[in-house]
């Protein structure tokens, strides 16, 4: 009979080799560069096309959302539907986003539909027309779907906090509005894609299965001529101004039944020095399943389905944002507990299992997070698109294996005193 | 093509092992032939409590989580109307952690007062946060109860009601445990860098001394054809006026199930669809529309749901949608648009089959629902699928009999 009392012996996370993939790098005929992760596991395909096109370079609200949004809504030879018809018929994705920084393109596809694809993204990225009529169902969409989402407090409080944290006048706390809707104008997204999605701001990313003459494809499509021509963007940090009164509530919904809790606090962002060791220290308190605050506030006292903390990723400056959907009635208690072990963390030193714990995790999550090309080409792109390469990689996961808990200890003494941070119930 | 191999222990238990040295990753899935169709009436949402309360230790580990945590792993579950499903991903060299608290909680929990009482509080403020306090958050509630006479896909995974749940006793958590979390009931399915010798090894080892149980055999009620158009309003605080409407369909193993999964597609399945390309961008009455069904073990729903442009009247939304319906049930899909929906499924087959995790939780379901084989037969039964079946299939698909509308009014 096996004892089942006794758990298996395990593999340590400090005895993990993690290594990250590197990547193939070529350049386009006009100096667009393509970064490139090969596997030939599957026969699909990602490629990402980004642009310094994000909200952070937009003078008027939603522009660079906007412009993002309605280039793949029609072009001067195709309209909407055209466009879309060729990319469902081959059973395509494709995708555009728009964040802070960067907005983005993304298709995945077969790879043995790509070669007849890339017209299609060609189109899409050089020759947009914004035809007015496609503006206006953008516009009267967007305020139905806003008009629906002002009603979740969830999303209330979301728009909250940042402004609170970065002021709304910053990218990071400007919020969209029916008014800003309404003032889009075809010819203000015109320029702004003039101006931003130009060859010489276009930074390539591929990964999965490959055609043999990917290179050539690319260069025909994107590599030729120097599209919507040269166009420095010049990016410099702007002014936050957070907010000073730190208590908010807010009433929503009357009959709600659950408030939004949110608490946060500025904090460096990800080249500061204890930017990584923030990330260990966050995973203790609120990055996990099994966190401080989901064993706390969940498991033992079941006042939410969940609670999370997490570190934005933002370039500029960064935050630590706590947030959880709780009962009405115990909005007030759960903020009292989020405060509650903050302050354990800056009184008591992390026991030593628990770090152990918190350190295989980490690592056993960065190994799964690793598993596949598109995944890996997701890392790269990550740290390229910020100025990083590997060595920050690497540093970091030298921090998860080393960091002490009396480093964890000092940490928490510095960022987790409770009056440092703003709060938030939205009902 | 999904490359695996299949044995069944002593006790009851199948075994899949899916074999891939790209990775360094193993994944643990379990999946149980139970979900909240078979829950008694007066106590829906069971099902999925119970699956909260398979976290809160067995009879030998008192915590699931912690030592899992400790071996780099990862771990989560779902249920669903039909069945449940528990999945760990970790490093394949801790793969034995894995099999040591898997086995354990189907050996047997540590049923405690405690636990019970917290997920209790737990799933109520899941049930609030997705159903409750969400604007159309109680749709589903409705439109189910709407559509089902007998069938117990009459209620929602997370239940009927909150007292359901608030009720649910320590009893009840026993009775369910040995009837359903049985050896026999249940698919174990090991994939990523492992051997199958080293998975047969593992499993005899933690798995293999299990009583077996009784397998339940499953007797549900039969949903009688709908004989006549179902209808209901409903008047709430939201914005925006929205409509649905549902249709019966035929169930995730049935023939004509493929037919009825494009026929969806075609009306909605990417932004070039008819219902978003007529109803949202050329009229201009819906400022979405979806289409979509859950595959559904047996018989299901056909959804399509929209919400309205403000100003639009909602029977001119319901003619427009209707219009098209007319459309599909009167002319053939052309082939072009066919082969559109067919390369859609083949693209989303293969994207699917991408991800370690995705490949050994749909084994699992394919061996639930019959044969783990038929995973690699799937895209060919829609390959199969032709215009003159769809066009069949439409007929009775949306007989105006058969239908179920929830009018959706912003009050």
């Amino acid at each position: 009979m096996i004892n089942r009392k006794i758990a298996p012996e395990i593999k340590d996370a400090t005895a993990f080799d993690i290594t990250l993939k590197p990547y193939e790098k070529v350049t386009l005929d006009n100096g667009i560069p393509v970064y490139i992760i090969k596997s030939d596991e599957q026969d699909t395909l990602q490629l990402e096309l980004v642009f310094p096109g994000g909200s952070w370079y937009e003078t008027e609200n939603l522009v660079a959302s906007a412009t993002n949004f309605l280039m793949k809504n029609g072009s001067s030879i195709h309209s909407a539907l055209e466009i879309n018809e060729n990319i469902d018929y081959y059973g395509a994705y494709l995708n555009r986003n728009s964040h802070h920084e960067y907005a983005t393109y993304t298709l995945h596809c077969l790879t043995k539909h790509f070669e007849t694809l890339v017209p299609v993204l060609q189109e899409v990225i050089q020759d947009p027309s914004f035809p007015e009529e496609e503006l206006a169902i953008f516009r009267q969409n967007m305020k139905q779907r806003l008009a629906v989402n002002l009603q979740k407090c969830d999303f209330v409080a979301n728009r909250h906090i940042d402004k609170y944290l970065f002021g709304e006048f910053h990218p990071y706390g400007r919020v969209s509005s029916m008014d800003a809707y309404d003032a889009l104008q075809a010819p203000i997204l015109q320029a702004f894609y003039k101006q931003h999605y130009t060859y010489n701001n276009c930074k390539i990313f591929v990964a999965g299965n490959l055609p043999a003459n990917l290179v050539q494809l690319l260069n025909n499509a994107f590599g030729q001529e120097k599209w919507n021509g040269d166009a420095s963007i010049v990016r410099a940090d702007m002014p936050v101004l957070a907010a000073e009164e730190k208590k908010f509530r807010i009433f929503n919904d009357e009959n709600g039944v659950q408030g939004a809790v949110r608490v946060a606090r500025p904090f460096p962002n990800r080249y500061h020095p204890d930017f990584p060791k923030m990330l260990v220290l966050n995973t203790i308190f609120g990055g996990y399943f099994g966190s401080r605050l989901m064993s706390n506030i969940r498991e033992e006292k079941g006042y939410t389905y969940g609670i999370h903390s997490q570190l934005y990723n933002f370039r500029q400056t960064s935050a630590i944002n706590i947030q959880t959907e709780a009962g009405r009635d115990v909005c007030e208690a759960t903020i009292e507990e989020i405060y509650k072990e903050l302050r354990t963390l800056q009184q008591e030193i992390v026991p030593e299992e628990e770090l152990h714990l918190v350190r295989n995790f980490m690592i056993g999550s960065i190994l799964g997070d690793l598993d596949g090309a598109f995944e890996v080409i997701q890392r790269w792109k990550n740290l390229i698109l910020n100025g990083l390469d590997e060595n920050y990689f690497y540093n970091n996961i030298k921090v998860i294996k080393t960091i002490t808990a009396e480093e964890l200890q000092e940490l928490a003494k510095e960022y987790f005193t409770p009056e440092d941070f703003y709060e938030l119930v939205v009902i | 093509m999904i490359h695996y191999n299949k044995f069944t222990l002593a006790n009851g238990l199948r075994v899949i092992v899916h074999e891939d040295h790209t990775t360094p990753m193993a994944v643990v899935n379990v999946m149980y032939d139970v979900g909240a169709r078979d829950e008694d009436a007066s106590k829906t949402g069971f099902a999925h409590l119970f699956e909260h309360l398979m976290f809160g230790g067995s009879i030998n580990i008192p915590e699931y989580d912690e030592p899992l945590q400790m071996a780099g792993g990862e771990n989560n579950a779902f249920t669903t109307s039909d069945l449940t499903n528990y999945y760990i991903q970790l490093p394949a060299e801790n793969i034995e952690t894995a099999f040591w608290l898997e086995s354990d909680r189907m050996l047997s929990l540590a049923f405690s007062e405690k636990s019970l009482d917290v997920q209790r509080k737990v799933v109520s403020e899941e049930f609030k946060e997705h159903y409750i306090n969400k604007p159309y958050g109680d749709v589903w509630h409705k439109m189910r109860d709407l559509a089902y006479a007998v069938h117990p896909y009459k209620w929602m995974t997370i239940g009927k009601e909150l007292s359901h749940i608030e009720n649910a006793s320590l009893e009840d958590v026993k009775a369910f445990f040995f009837k359903y979390y049985v050896p026999s009931n249940a698919i174990l399915v090991v994939g990523g860098q492992v051997t199958t010798a080293q998975v047969k090894m593992l499993a005899e080892k933690w798995f293999g001394d299990i009583p077996s149980g009784q397998r339940t055999q499953r007797n549900l009620p039969v949903e009688p054809p709908q004989t006549a158009a179902h209808k209901l309003e409903v008047k709430a605080n939201v914005p925006l006026d929205a409509l649905y409407k549902c249709y019966h369909m035929p169930g995730r193993t049935a023939k004509e199930y493929y037919a009825t999964d494009l026929i969806s597609d075609i009306l909605g399945g990417g932004a070039s669809s008819r219902l978003n390309q007529v109803l949202v961008k050329e009229k201009k009455l819906f400022s979405n529309i979806d289409c979509y069904h859950f595959g559904t073990l047996d018989a299901g729903l056909l959804t399509i749901e929209g919400k309205l442009v403000k100003g639009v009247k909602m029977k001119d939304a319901e003619k427009a949608i209707q219009e098209e319906i007319d459309k599909i049930q009167q002319t053939a899909i052309p082939e072009r648009e066919l082969q559109k929906v067919k390369n859609r499924v083949e693209s989303m087959l293969a994207f699917e089959d991408m991800g370690l995790l995705n490949r050994a939780n749909n084994l699992a379901f394919y061996e639930l629902i019959g044969d783990a084989a038929m995973m690699n037969e799937e895209f060919g039964q829609y390959e199969a699928v032709t215009s003159a079946e769809m066009h069949r299939e439409a007929q009775h698909l949306f007989d105006e009999k058969n239908s179920n509308t929830i009018y959706y009014y912003a009050g």
